[in-house]
């Protein structure tokens, strides 16, 4: 049933409905209000007998957390930006263990400088963390990837962190059908750990291993992790029988067909991308959309195929791989590499600047005309007088030519 | 053929025939748990491999075996757990170097989620996992009173990654990295870090302090500690031979001079309040402390630092007169 919700809200409710164990969390924004419902939710008796950790850091609530599943326990936590980083020396650890705890990223951006805002350098500095990372395209979407994230970690023991954008998606009011209890208890069987600390059945987790046996752990690891794109689908094709709705899966793909230019992105500015792409159709560009839904494991085949009919594809990122060009744009063209289709490597949308219509009209519209720079790194949205007027402090002499690869 | 010296111990060793058998210790219980088991990869003379066998045995008797176990990585991690070896007949689990609290923290709250809430928690930590890289989470467990009793086996230094200084590593001691070269005489005098005070500070139900040296007492503050609910703190002084500098055989001796110097105060506390500590029945010198490790050598040679001895025996004195360790003597 539809309901004028925040976002924030509807994805407390629905890890509430996902009955955990244990909620480990540390405050920060744009995550708080998440947290903040879950820790009434928990008060109300409203998410089983769950008990709310108030923990001392972001370290505190993943350390937590993976306790918390260890001892055979379903663990839920929250942060954003600097949070995750400070988590970050347990998150290798929770999927190394084999712990299929489940975290929300509210997306913000790195400092410094400091800034509160969305885009998704924190989640992709963690790309190689062992996690499955999900993003979110919309609030619907945010909150049922939450439930499909409790069936995917628990089924193939890996943990899942599901991304939706700060503030944009977070702080969003907007219609949203919250799974009642019912349609979560059909899709999410009862926590069964793969070893779990019992007095019972005394078991040792976490032993040092050296050069003999850890390489064979990682080739597990990383098998497991390819595998799970199956899954990943399978939970969604679930999801769809239960609920009735599509969400999740490994991609997105917005009238595809006969498309000429692709844009290629993920997050909430999906939905404004599939507005231009209308836009543009109706005038007679063939553009279409790829979304990126599961960014770990990368799903190369289902994005080669979806790209493969192209000839140019840009790719639209709010994450910067400083000295390269988009974490994004990497993966795509690591995807593409041997074909002939030209990708275009766009970074916009940092610290919360915002994605707007026109910025994806004119991106996807000089990508048609060939006009668009095929430069290492395009930055689509900056602010050229400002970036130039900086640019002029730091400089000794005359102004500088741009660097080779960097266009704007 | 060596000739065997046989000496009456007393009340200090874990086997005493003399005593009544409800006060013999776990550890003379030929029925014991056995927590770790041997074969496991410490160095002969090892103070922390045997508080945690003496503390876990204790804590399985005190729980009737309804017990699991968090360790932080560390030398009791590594020397335990070589893949694909387990020295554990305990439920164990080692996540990262300065977590243990808090991964203990979510283990409680989980088995009580859970229904599972008469399973008890130990945790354990040397004295970096404890008083430097995981006094966050330490702290944050003790100001919430997770139901968690964590122990610290302090052998005052970075011991599993070559004897380096941590914050519980004494004035004047020589480490990897507070070598006695150039003008330095070793660890320079700091204010001190006693993580027992600053766990009684959180004012938790029960804080202690034990040696190795005095295994009836270290059985008898774990039977304490697990008899109550909450935050509890144990801090246990665990000779390393490879770290001090001393022989292997000497790490009871060596311990017990710590805490009959006055150097390691023994206490417990309840609700952050002192509740009895350990009477010295005669004060040793520290110099008879020092001279046993090579780790003060220095303080030693010709010259030597007869200043420095000195005013490590005057910390020792303000010890004993700051807990009224002397027998006889009123705190």
């Amino acid at each position: 049933m539809l309901r004028q919700v925040e976002g924030s809200r509807a994805v407390a409710e629905t890890v509430a409905r996902c009955r955990p164990d244990v909620v480990a969390a540390y405050p920060i924004s744009p995550q708080t209000h998440i947290v903040e419902a879950l820790s009434d939710l928990v008060a109300e008796g409203r998410a089983g007998r769950c008990e709310f950790l108030m923990v001392e850091s972001e370290f505190g609530a993943m350390s937590a957390c993976i306790g918390a599943s260890a001892a055979g326990g379903r663990a839920y936590t929250a942060t954003a930006s600097q949070g995750l980083l400070f988590m970050a020396e347990a998150l290798p650890n929770a999927s190394g263990l084999r712990l299929p705890v489940v975290m929300t990223v509210a997306n913000r951006a790195l400092g410094a400088p400091i800034n509160i805002w969305n885009d998704h350098s924190d989640a992709m500095s963690q790309r190689d963390a062992g996690w499955i990372q999900l993003f979110a395209s919309s609030n619907q979407e945010a909150v049922d990837l939450h439930v499909q994230a409790f069936v995917v970690a628990e089924s193939l023991h890996v943990p899942v962190m599901v991304n939706m954008d700060g503030f944009v998606l977070t702080h969003a009011m907007e219609g949203i059908d919250v799974p009642d209890q019912d349609e979560v208890d059909a899709l999410l069987p009862p926590f069964r750990p793969l070893h779990v600390l019992d007095p019972d059945h005394p078991v040792t987790i976490g032993a040092m291993v050296g050069p003999e046996a850890f390489t064979e752990v990682k080739y597990l690891e990383a098998r497991r992790q390819l595998r799970s794109l199956d899954a990943i689908q399978e939970v969604a094709d679930r999801f769809h029988r239960v609920t009735g709705r599509r969400s999740g899966g490994l991609t997105s793909s917005y009238r595809l067909e006969d498309a000429d230019v692709v844009l290629i992105g993920l997050g909430s500015l999906l939905g404004t991308a599939a507005d231009v792409v209308d836009e543009l159709r109706d005038e007679g560009l063939a553009v279409g959309l790829l979304g990126v839904t599961c960014f770990r494991p990368w799903p190369l085949d289902e994005i080669r195929d979806s790209l493969a009919d192209a000839s140019r594809v840009v790719v639209l990122n709010r994450a910067l791989s400083v000295g390269f060009g988009t974490v994004l744009g990497a993966d795509v063209r690591l995807t593409l590499a041997g074909s002939q289709v030209v990708v275009h490597d766009v970074v916009a949308g940092l610290g919360g600047r915002p994605v707007t219509r026109d910025l994806v009209r004119r991106l996807l519209v000089e990508a048609v005309r060939g006009e668009l720079s095929d430069h290492q790194l395009t930055f689509a949205d900056l602010d050229v007088d400002l970036a130039e007027r900086e640019l002029l402090g730091e400089l000794v002499g005359p102004m500088d030519v741009e660097p080779e690869g960097v266009g704007r | 053929m060596t000739e065997l010296k046989l000496y009456q111990v007393g009340t200090f060793a874990a086997g005493n025939r003399l005593l009544d058998a409800s006060e013999r210790t776990e550890q003379s219980d030929a029925g014991r748990t056995n927590s770790i088991t041997s074969g496991h990869r410490a160095c002969r003379g090892c103070g922390e491999a045997l508080a945690a066998r003496v503390v876990l045995d204790a804590a399985m008797r005190a729980s009737d075996g309804r017990m699991v176990t968090v360790n932080a990585t560390g030398c009791l991690e590594v020397f335990s757990t070589p893949y694909p070896e387990s020295a554990w007949r305990v439920p164990w689990l080692h996540s990262l170097f300065g977590n243990a609290a808090a991964v203990a923290s979510g283990v409680a709250a989980s088995l009580r989620a859970q229904g599972r809430g008469d399973v008890r928690v130990v945790a354990q930590a040397g004295d970096g996992g404890t008083v430097d890289i995981g006094i966050g989470c330490l702290s944050g467990m003790f100001e919430r009173n997770d139901d968690v009793l964590f122990v610290c086996y302090d052998n005052q230094g970075y011991m599993n990654t070559g004897v380096q200084r941590s914050g519980a590593t004494p004035p004047a001691a020589s480490t990897a990295t507070t070598r006695p070269v150039g003008s330095r005489v070793g660890n320079a005098f700091g204010t001190g870090k006693s993580l027992p005070v600053i766990a009684m500070a959180h004012q938790i139900p029960y804080v202690a302090t034990a040696t190795v040296a005095d295994l009836h007492d270290l059985e008898r503050k774990v039977a304490t500690a697990m008899s109550m609910h909450g935050s509890r703190y144990l801090h246990v002084l665990v000779p390393c031979p490879l770290g001090w500098g001393t022989s292997s055989s000497d790490t009871i001796r060596v311990a017990r001079l710590a805490a009959e110097s006055g150097l390691f105060p023994v206490f417990e506390a309840v609700d952050g309040e002192i509740d009895g500590v350990r009477r010295i029945r005669r004060q040793v010198p520290v110099e008879e402390y020092l001279r046993l490790q090579a780790r003060f050598a220095h303080l030693f040679g010709d010259p030597g630092h007869p200043d420095v001895v000195e005013r490590l025996q005057r910390q020792a004195d303000r010890s004993i007169a700051h807990f009224g360790l002397l027998e006889g003597e009123q705190r």
